[in-house]
């Protein structure tokens, strides 16, 4: 089965005004937000220092740790391993996105639920990217969870807390029969 | 660690991305899935004076059998090939690499393309391409040409690729029966870089005797290699123990690698033995002679 | 209203969960007060060099740069750095540790200068324009060469390198040795580790002119050990400086220390009349933040042929790196040597310990700080000799356990251990694992040329710190009681100040369930407040598992006074005697009465009225108690790790991982397993994964992720815990800690297991899959 990316809507130019900045509009957890925005400024810097979001979090240089994801279009990315600019057109999803009008997501409530996180630093990014898969696959093997976690680095939980929180909230995102 | 500045441009055809390349030179970098180079900025490794996106140029990202071929769209991300039932069936040697390439982030954004022009020594796409006879069609402001695998990979991080030129596609001969594949990669943990990395095709006909086979080797040098040694000590043999340990063998001999902190050569040549042994055994069991 | 008795021992959900999974955790890199400025420091490329000239004229023209200091700037303002543990009898020698470089720099990422800017962006330009002419001088970087008499030492008033000399002895070690059967004798190496906490270090320090008040916002486990050591290296007065640690994204004990850019951003702030903001990125964290571990250890162990151990002598090297942090000359002594007998009743013992000046980054506390260092080398020897005895590891466990029945149990090394069950823990992980048929297994495998393990690792160890007269005795800088207040408000609301700063522990919660079984208030009706040195007593932190026990111990003896002076008051308001009164869900009840009963909310509000009170007592229901617990706690267990090996590859793979400890009570199971897993983990990757390397010009070439090898979710193992429950006799809830108990007790259970899978007497950590191809090649 050929794959086709799903292409940016609205298609834009990048527009250049004198500064060498750039024009981006990004939707972000539904909210649209146009700024001027250097093309070298990473993606996690936009968030958290542009747009004052810092649930999203900084713990590597070298793009392995994971505390920076996001969902990009409803896809997993290190938003430390892109460029703002990148995601002129497009729509994020941060941590802070997930719980709506006060009330918490159901991986949020698992994760409590199941202890699936203690110093509370790579939660953001581990909750996003199990979140992915959960979208597609509400009860997946234990291996299929680690694997789906395997790009974010914790160093407190020992990871058995976040694998149960998962497979619980997977087991609570599942449609309820009859 | 952040960026040294730079400009950016968001081509929308192919022939504007190559335009702006011939413009730039090698002052200009191709950010694709940007796994690779966006790190790379991040540690002031390199200074690009300009950025060329192309990834809203259209056309660039599929995986598809036509007519004798299968053909790759360079901008196709590594997950895709993860989710590809008809990798999974025919190509399985692609699931293979996809699934130890990295991580699910990297992989949702990361390219077979962007890989292969990275040209890591350690290149697991490039490592497993090696095992096809693959054309890498790249374009140019004078117009497509074909590179074959063999001569693409020159030096670390080096490719026959010209600053002026994009790879756009990948084609393989079409897989048919009697067709199997494996990638194994021994690393010290996910998201490692391969210690080694074994890509192993083979063709059997229908008395299971080795009709064509191909071999490459990762992380074993300054670019993946071929062992045509242990090839040919296939070929024309029947697909079992005895003709898998020579091959093992001399595969071990053909590489070269050198002692570092993922192992020494002494352990690394002997595990070359073993994975081209085990990656002998999975290629022929997914031959289904 | 119905409310909630029995809380204490229930796995109660954690109050500190919501802010985290909303994203609304405040770290200190969220922190942007308006006008701040960006630090970032010129670190040494060279491990060891003369510093021959600073140029920053480039530097400082770069448009956005503020300033640019190197240690002239900082003369007669930023002192030099202190250690906080002067260990005595050792000769120890006490270098001066500039925040700045002075002339020579002694490792590779000691800061030579430090670069102001508006953005972050500009300060890391400039800090390619500084120009350093640097001279390098000889690099060494291990303990057994830059102890090697006549090179040129580091520091000039320590020759050979040696920091210190420090002996521990008991018994008759001379007299058990000459009459062992048998001695085995094993060289260990206990490598050097990166804590790599998460959350990379960060400070924002802000001086306010019109209080002349210094606030500075830090990454640490213990604000009040900055205020105090700041104080000094400033020369600022201690009550004039406000530390603040608000969310902390781990620590595992590199997060302890004072650090020179923590001082030299305070003197920003207070020189520039801006907030000055640093954040480091995590290759800065891995050379300028303190690592772990890092002895060179030869031991060896006296006994008697049928397996009682009689006598066992260490002589360690231990690596302190180029300078002596803040904890540094305790964890290898202090912390290490006292703990060398582990579960066993050994009677004799003597412990060497060389304290060594390298040019490697300076190392400190990394979970478990000295323990895992003591119990690797007991349980490793231990396994050793039951191998050259040929018998049952867990033969030779069960013959030399102190008894159950023997407690408190004072060791030969000279501690008192606070009460403990080895067999127990030992006999139910056995259980649990299904021992026997293990072991049968193995046998008939072992025919069949399949390799599998099995590693005991049986552990106590010291925590709860800790006794003040002890641990100033041992030097360190202050007494280590626990500090708490319990205020209840006048509407009944309960708040607790304590001396701790649990940075993923859980005490938010753990300690509203202390709080909430004493005087029956719901847990979402008790917050704690910690981290603040303007807001609790002064708390010496979180560190050494001494949270739980000294400051839940400290919160609990004020919920008993707060208890005491409510029940006094009840008495009062109801006419009766405080004897003839009950305390149960929430009310004071008296006996025979039932509607004669006051909440405890409305005792709260009458003490705050104070219209009504007895004779003597005072109004408002707060008490603030500073606890100095006699003696440190000494939680213990068994670990079981099974593993199954790849003859050809030398990968190991773990079958099981069974963790039995006994912690004492336990507050919050739920909390006390997450504990559990994470401690275990991080021994683990000490055994399977972990490693700093130095080349041989001392740079470290496992400077980010890509070398310094952290486990994820496919590398770690299905951890099953279970516990037995022996309270501790002194403690005011009987509770241990267990923050440090799965470090201390997992790597040895994974060697012994690849040992016991491959016939060997010992692998060195990290056990990578050619090590043991390589012996199994020999074979």
């Amino acid at each position: 089965m050929a794959t086709k990316r799903k292409k940016a809507s609205p298609k834009r130019k990048s527009v250049r005004p004198e500064n060498g900045s750039h024009m981006i509009t990004v939707a972000v957890n539904g909210r649209k937000f146009t700024r001027a925005v250097e093309p070298r400024v990473l993606l996690v810097d936009f968030i958290r220092d542009d747009l004052r979001l810092t649930g999203t979090h900084v713990g590597c240089d070298t793009s392995h740790c994971g505390a920076c994801t996001v969902l990009l279009d409803g896809r997993a990315v290190k938003s430390c391993t892109m460029l703002a600019v990148q995601a002129d057109g497009r729509e994020i999803t941060t941590i802070e996105g997930l719980s709506e009008h006060g009330r918490l997501h159901p991986i949020q409530e698992a994760f409590k639920a199941h202890h699936g996180l203690q110093c509370g630093f790579c939660t953001p990014g581990v909750v996003l990217a199990a979140l992915e898969l959960l979208r597609v696959e509400n009860a997946p093997s234990e291996d299929r969870i680690r694997t789906a976690i395997s790009g974010n680095i914790c160093r407190c939980t020992g990871y058995q807390g976040i694998v149960d929180s998962v497979a619980a909230a997977g087991e609570m995102m599942r449609p309820r029969k009859g | 660690m952040q960026p040294h500045s730079f400009d950016y441009v968001r081509p929308q055809t192919l022939a504007r991305a190559i335009q702006v390349l011939s413009e730039n030179g090698n002052r200009a970098k191709v950010l694709a899935g940007g796994q690779s180079l966006i790190p790379v900025l991040k540690l002031r490794l390199a200074n690009p004076r300009v950025l060329v996106d192309i990834n809203d140029v259209p056309g660039l990202a599929f995986i598809e059998e036509r007519g004798d071929q299968l053909r790759i769209g360079a901008l196709s991300r590594h997950r895709d090939f993860e989710q590809s039932k008809l990798i999974r069936e025919k190509y399985p040697i692609f699931s293979d690499v996809a699934s130890v390439l990295g991580d699910p982030q990297v992989r949702n954004l990361g390219t077979i393309g962007g890989a292969l022009a990275h040209a890591d020594p350690a290149s697991d796409w490039g490592t497993a391409l090696l095992a096809f006879k693959a054309e890498l069609t790249a374009r140019g402001p004078n117009g497509a040409r074909t590179i074959p695998i063999d001569r693409f990979f020159k030096d670390p991080f080096t490719t026959a690729l010209r600053s002026s030129e994009l790879l756009t596609e990948i084609r393989i001969p079409k897989s048919k029966a009697g067709d199997g594949g494996a990638y194994l990669k021994l690393k010290r943990k996910t998201g490692d870089f391969a210690t080694i990395g074994v890509a192993v095709q083979l063709g059997l006909d229908a008395k299971r005797n080795v009709a064509g086979a191909r071999i490459a080797l990762a992380s074993v040098g300054p670019r993946p290699i071929r062992a045509p040694g242990a090839e040919k000590a296939l070929v024309g043999r029947k697909a079992g123990p005895t003709a898998f340990a020579d091959a093992a063998k001399m595969a071990s001999e053909e590489a070269h690698p050198t002692s570092d902190l993922r192992g020494s050569e002494e352990y690394k040549r002997a595990m070359i033995e073993v994975f081209t042994r085990r990656a002998l055994e999975t290629a022929t069991a997914r031959a289904g002679r | 209203m119905a409310q909630t008795t029995k809380v204490f021992g229930e796995s109660v959900l954690r109050k500190e969960d919501d802010r985290f999974l909303t994203g609304r955790g405040n770290f200190v890199a969220d922190m942007l007060p308006p006008g701040t400025v960006f630090a970032k420091f010129v670190r040494s490329p060279y491990a060891h060099a003369r510093i021959g000239s600073i140029n920053t004229a480039k530097a400082r023209r770069l448009p956005g740069v503020l300033d640019v200091l190197t240690a002239q700037d900082l003369k007669d303002q930023v002192g030099d750095i202190i250690t906080a543990w002067a260990i005595p009898n050792a000769n120890l020698k006490t270098p001066a540790y500039p925040p700045l470089a002075r002339e020579v720099v002694r490792y590779a990422g000691e800061a030579v200068a430090v670069v102001v800017a508006e953005s972050p962006f500009i300060a890391e330009n400039a800090l390619d324009l500084v120009e350093v002419e640097y001279d390098s001088l000889p690099v060494v970087t291990d303990v057994e060469t830059a102890t090697k008499k006549g090179g040129a030492p580091i520091h000039g008033d320590a020759p050979d390198n040696v920091a210190f000399k420090w002996t521990l002895a008991g018994g008759d070690v001379d007299k058990a040795f000459k009459e062992a059967d048998v001695v085995v004798s094993q060289r260990f190496v206990n490598q050097r580790l990166q804590p790599t906490a998460m959350e990379p270090r960060a400070a924002i320090a802000q001086f306010e002119p019109g209080t002349r008040e210094l606030t500075l916002h830090v990454t640490s486990q213990n604000p009040f050990v900055h205020r105090l050591v700041l104080s000094i290296v400033l020369k600022y007065p201690e009550h004039l400086i406000h530390v603040i640690a608000p969310d902390v994204g781990g620590g595992f004990g590199s997060k302890i220390p004072v650090y020179p850019w923590e001082a030299i951003v305070c003197h920003l702030a207070m020189r520039l009349g801006r907030p000055v903001k640093w954040v480091e990125d995590r290759m800065e964290n891995y050379v300028a933040t303190t690592h772990g571990r890092d002895h060179v250890q030869y031991v060896d162990l006296a006994a008697k042929k049928d397996g009682t151990i009689l006598g066992i002598r260490a002589r360690v090297l231990a690596n302190l790196g180029a300078y002596l942090s803040t904890a540094a000359p305790g964890i290898p002594t202090i912390l290490f040597g006292f703990m060398v007998g582990g579960c066993y009743a050994i009677q004799a013992g003597r412990v060497e310990v060389t304290g060594v000046f390298t040019n490697t980054t300076p190392v400190d506390a990394y979970r478990g700080a000295g323990r895992p260092e003591a119990l690797f080398l007991l349980e490793r020897i231990v396994d050793i000799l039951a191998r050259k005895l040929k018998k049952d590891p867990a033969d030779i466990r069960r013959k030399n356990f102190i008894p159950a029945d023997k407690f408190p149990y004072a060791t030969a090394m000279g501690l008192t251990y606070d009460s403990g069950n080895y067999a127990g823990t030992l006999e139910k992980a056995l259980d649990k694992v299904g021992y026997e048929k293990l072991r049968k297994e193995q046998a008939e495998g072992r025919r069949k040329g399949k390799l599998m393990g099995i590693g005991l690792s049986t552990y106590v160890e010291i925590c709860g710190l800790g006794p003040s007269a002890v641990v100033t005795s041992t030097g360190f800088a202050g007494g280590l009681w626990g500090a708490s207040t319990v205020r209840l408000h006048p509407t009944g609301k309960a708040t607790v100040y304590t001396g701790g700063h649990p940075h993923g522990q859980g005490e938010e919660t753990t300690f509203a369930q202390i709080v909430g079984e004493e005087l029956g208030l719901p847990v979402v009706d008790v917050d704690v407040v910690h981290g603040d040195t303007k807001l609790t007593p002064y708390g010496q932190g979180t560190y050494g598992s001494r949270t739980t026990a000294v400051e839940g111990g400290s919160i609990a003896l004020s919920a008993r006074k707060v208890k005491d002076k409510a029940r006094k008051i009840a008495a009062h308001l109801l006419e009766a005697r405080e004897e003839d009164l009950e305390f149960t869900d929430g009310k004071f009840v008296v006996k025979g009465s039932p509607k004669a009963a006051k909440t405890i909310q409305e005792i709260a509000w009458a003490a705050y009225m104070a219209g009504n009170m007895p004779k003597g007592v005072e109004p408002v229901l707060d008490a603030t108690t500073f606890y100095d617990p006699t003696n440190f706690v000494f939680p213990f267990g068994c670990h079981i790790c099974v593993v199954d090996v790849d003859r050809e590859t030398g990968q190991v793979k773990i079958r099981r991982y069974v963790a039995v400890d006994d912690v004492g009570n336990q507050i919050n199971p739920m909390i006390v397993e997450g504990q559990v897993h994470g401690g275990v983990l991080q021994g683990l990757a000490q055994a399977m994964l972990e490693q700093s390397v130095y080349d041989e010009n001392g740079n470290l070439l496992t400077n980010s992720l890509i070398e310094y090898l952290v486990p994820t979710a496919l590398e770690a193992p299905r951890i099953e815990t279970d516990s037995t429950v022996t309270p501790s006799p002194h403690n005011p809830l009987g509770v241990k800690g267990v923050g440090e108990t799965g470090t201390i007790a997992s790597s040895q259970a994974y060697v012994n297991a690849v040992c016991d899978a491959v016939g060997v007497d010992h692998i060195d950590m990290p056990i990578t899959p050619e090590k043991v191809w390589r012996v199994l090649q020999k074979k």
